[in-house]
């Protein structure tokens, strides 16, 4: 592996701890439930990109292909799913605030 | 193998994109820097020899998701400014939140810069590798069956989620 491939490997691997952490800070900091499913997504970017730079420095790119196919897959359902309670949670709550949903008695 | 120069470039734009995206008050300008995100994480994939995963992510996360997110952002009703300043989370408090973490993630870095990776073979000793749709439809077969019903669960939720409260209704 040449030497401008580890370099690049590696700044590969920077980001994504970088990416997880502005999506931890992210949800951390805001009590609005877009703003929260927003970090997440942040943090799904990271996983993806250090997912093809993992697969292309392996020489195996069609596999990580496959792996970031499939966590599309899931990002969509959990977003849809999250829509879905987005929408009871204003309904209820009339209001975005996640401190609404700390006691889950129906 | 393009040049490092346009991976950097590339990168640094992703990380300024996500910090905007989350430093927006107004969610739908989140929204909306999410979709410039996903578009340059695309352009990554296509320069790491992913184009299908990397249609995938323009089309499903860059369009559907910032959609989905803007149709639900103009569904609910935005709060006011009095709510957000109660909303709001002290500065000291974010500022240490945000010190502990890049501590975390600094000494993770280090821990990780530390290690030589030479794991990594080298391209061409790697033997010919098969196409991703056969991967996806020959050796991962499996993974398939995990999809399909991860998307039926979806579709289960969806319908509970959205079903009419028929004893209000009553009421």
């Amino acid at each position: 592996m040449s030497l401008e491939n580890i370099l690049l490997f590696k700044l590969y691997v920077i980001t994504m701890p970088i990416m997880f952490l502005i999506g931890i800070y992210a949800i951390m900091t805001t009590k609005n439930i877009i703003a929260t499913i927003i970090g997440i997504e942040i943090m799904t970017k990271g996983v993806t990109l250090l997912l093809a730079a993992c697969g292309y420095f392996n020489g195996r790119p069609e596999m990580a292909q496959s792996f970031i196919i499939i966590m599309i897959v899931v990002e969509v359902v959990i977003l849809t799913i999250s829509a879905g309670l987005i929408f009871n949670i204003v309904k209820k709550h009339d209001s975005l605030d996640t401190r609404n949903i700390r006691n889950l008695k129906g | 193998m393009d040049s490092i120069y346009v991976h950097i470039i590339l990168l640094s734009l992703i990380i300024l994109f996500a910090i905007f995206a989350v430093s927006y008050a107004r969610v739908i300008r989140g929204a909306i820097l999410l979709g410039v995100v996903s578009m340059l994480v695309s352009i990554s994939l296509f320069l790491l020899s992913s184009p299908l995963a990397g249609i995938f992510e323009l089309s499903v996360c860059s369009g559907l998701i910032t959609v989905i997110f803007v149709s639900v952002i103009s569904l609910t009703i935005p709060p006011d400014d009095k709510q957000r300043k109660m909303n709001a989370i002290s500065m000291v408090k974010k500022m240490t939140l945000l010190f502990l973490l890049v501590l975390v993630c600094g000494f993770s870095l280090y821990v990780l810069d530390s290690k030589n990776i030479t794991f990594i073979p080298l391209m061409q000793n790697v033997q010919e590798s098969i196409d991703t749709r056969d991967n996806i439809w020959n050796l991962r077969h499996v993974d398939l069956i995990g999809q399909a019903l991860i998307l039926l669960t979806g579709i289960f939720a969806v319908v509970v989620l959205f079903k009419k409260d028929t004893n209000k209704d009553k009421k």
